[in-house]
């Protein structure tokens, strides 16, 4: 994948000395090892400071919302899904960008591969589907599928659904995926399981709302989270404000979310938050059979019904 | 009406995510209920009070510090 860097490069360098956009919205190396960082350049010669790998898994379409320039972008499957999604909801319009799309296979998960390695990561190399990873207990080499995010693994739009040019070809997408062999399993518990399954999840919570902050979704010009008057939800770290405040932030993604992972990628303590917005993505596909991003010209489920929607519980 | 069909979606996402963390179901019901059905009111009460009452006190999501003047 790291092989995108030059194409990316180039396509951003003819956009910017083109002027066709204003500013180039790509990721650029981090200072420490597997953590690419999101970056806005705008002049040609800043295209040299873009590059691509399999670290590049936050989601760039966080970038867009309320933006007025002409914007060139990097997109991989599910940011552009994401930029679908800004499109419908009125948050950027298709006329301003430029998308360059990347035909993805799968981000790294850090914590996955700094756990295999032992302990700190001094060097990362990577190769067409290896990680080369230099530790203090010292070199070794990991296959790159065995150590993708979990929502990579599972993922079944690799290829960007929009785009104006491509860095490579479409890649094949995976078949016969059980997105939601780990839900299933939580829906098997009783009440009295899940309600301790979720409490232990969120315990280590210190309420950063770095998930908010990384999710593309989340724009709304004040949160509910920060709103005081009034204040729909306690800013405390009592375990019922920090779950109210989990299930609410899954229910506001509710037909929106597309599984990019940047919520549990951006979590400083390694909560695994995909479980709650991963649930609604669920009941979204099974009862109303939507997923989302996938069509410009489509309103989202929960701006649409039909009359023989789902009605069992009602009494 | 048609507010009540777009609120049935979000209802039914609602409920599902609720029971989903382990709210226990039968915590929360909805029902559609016109000015002119009495005796459907009734009925509903009854079965949502029976319902609660059976599965007990709710003694999640309860906030455990003490609240700031």
């Amino acid at each position: 994948m790291i092989r995108y860097t030059e194409k990316i490069r180039q396509a951003a360098r003819q956009l910017l000395e083109s002027g066709k956009v204003d500013v180039f919205i790509g990721f650029r190396k981090g200072t420490v090892p597997m953590m690419s960082e999101p970056t806005l350049i705008r002049n040609a010669q800043a295209a040299e400071t873009l590059h691509w790998d399999s670290n590049c898994g936050i989601n760039l379409a966080n970038y867009l919302p309320k933006r007025s320039e002409r914007i060139g972008i990097v997109a991989k499957g599910c940011d552009s899904r994401n930029i679908v999604t800004h499109i419908v909801e009125n948050q950027i319009r298709r006329e301003q960008l430029i998308i360059v799309g990347v035909p993805c296979e799968g981000m790294v998960d850090r914590r996955k591969v700094t756990r295999m390695a032992g302990g700190d990561i001094l060097d990362v190399v990577e190769e067409e589907s290896r990680i080369i990873v230099t530790g203090k207990a010292g070199q070794q080499t990991f296959d790159k599928k065995d150590v993708l995010q979990e929502n990579c693994a599972i993922c079944i739009h690799r290829n960007p659904v929009v785009y104006d040019e491509l860095v490579a070809d479409l890649v094949e997408e995976q078949k016969d995926v059980d997105r939601y062999e780990d839900i299933r399993a939580i829906e098997d518990k009783t009440p009295e399981e899940r309600w301790e399954y979720f409490q232990k999840l969120i315990e280590p919570c210190i309420r950063c709302y770095a998930c908010r902050n990384a999710c593309p979704l989340c724009y709304c010009p004040t949160c509910f989270v920060d709103e005081s008057k009034p204040q729909w939800l306690g800013k405390s770290i009592d375990r019922t404000d920090t779950m109210t405040f989990h299930f609410l932030r899954a229910y506001h993604c509710a037909g929106r979310c597309t599984d990019c992972g940047a919520c549990e990628r951006a979590c400083p303590v390694g909560i695994r938050v995909r479980k709650f917005t991963k649930k609604l993505e669920k009941d979204i596909k099974e009862l109303y059979d939507w997923e989302a991003g996938l069509a410009l010209d489509e309103r989202p489920p929960l701006d649409r019904y039909r009359p023989d929607d789902p009605n069992g519980f009602i009494l | 009406m048609e507010g009540n069909y777009y609120a049935r979606r979000k209802f039914a996402l609602l409920k599902n995510l609720l029971e989903y963390i382990g709210i226990e179901p039968g915590r929360l019901h909805f029902s559609w209920i016109s000015s002119a059905e009495s005796t459907k009111f009734q009925r509903v009460a009854k079965e949502v009070s029976d319902a609660v009452q059976a599965v007990g006190p709710a003694n999640k999501l309860i906030k455990e510090l003490a609240e700031v003047a």
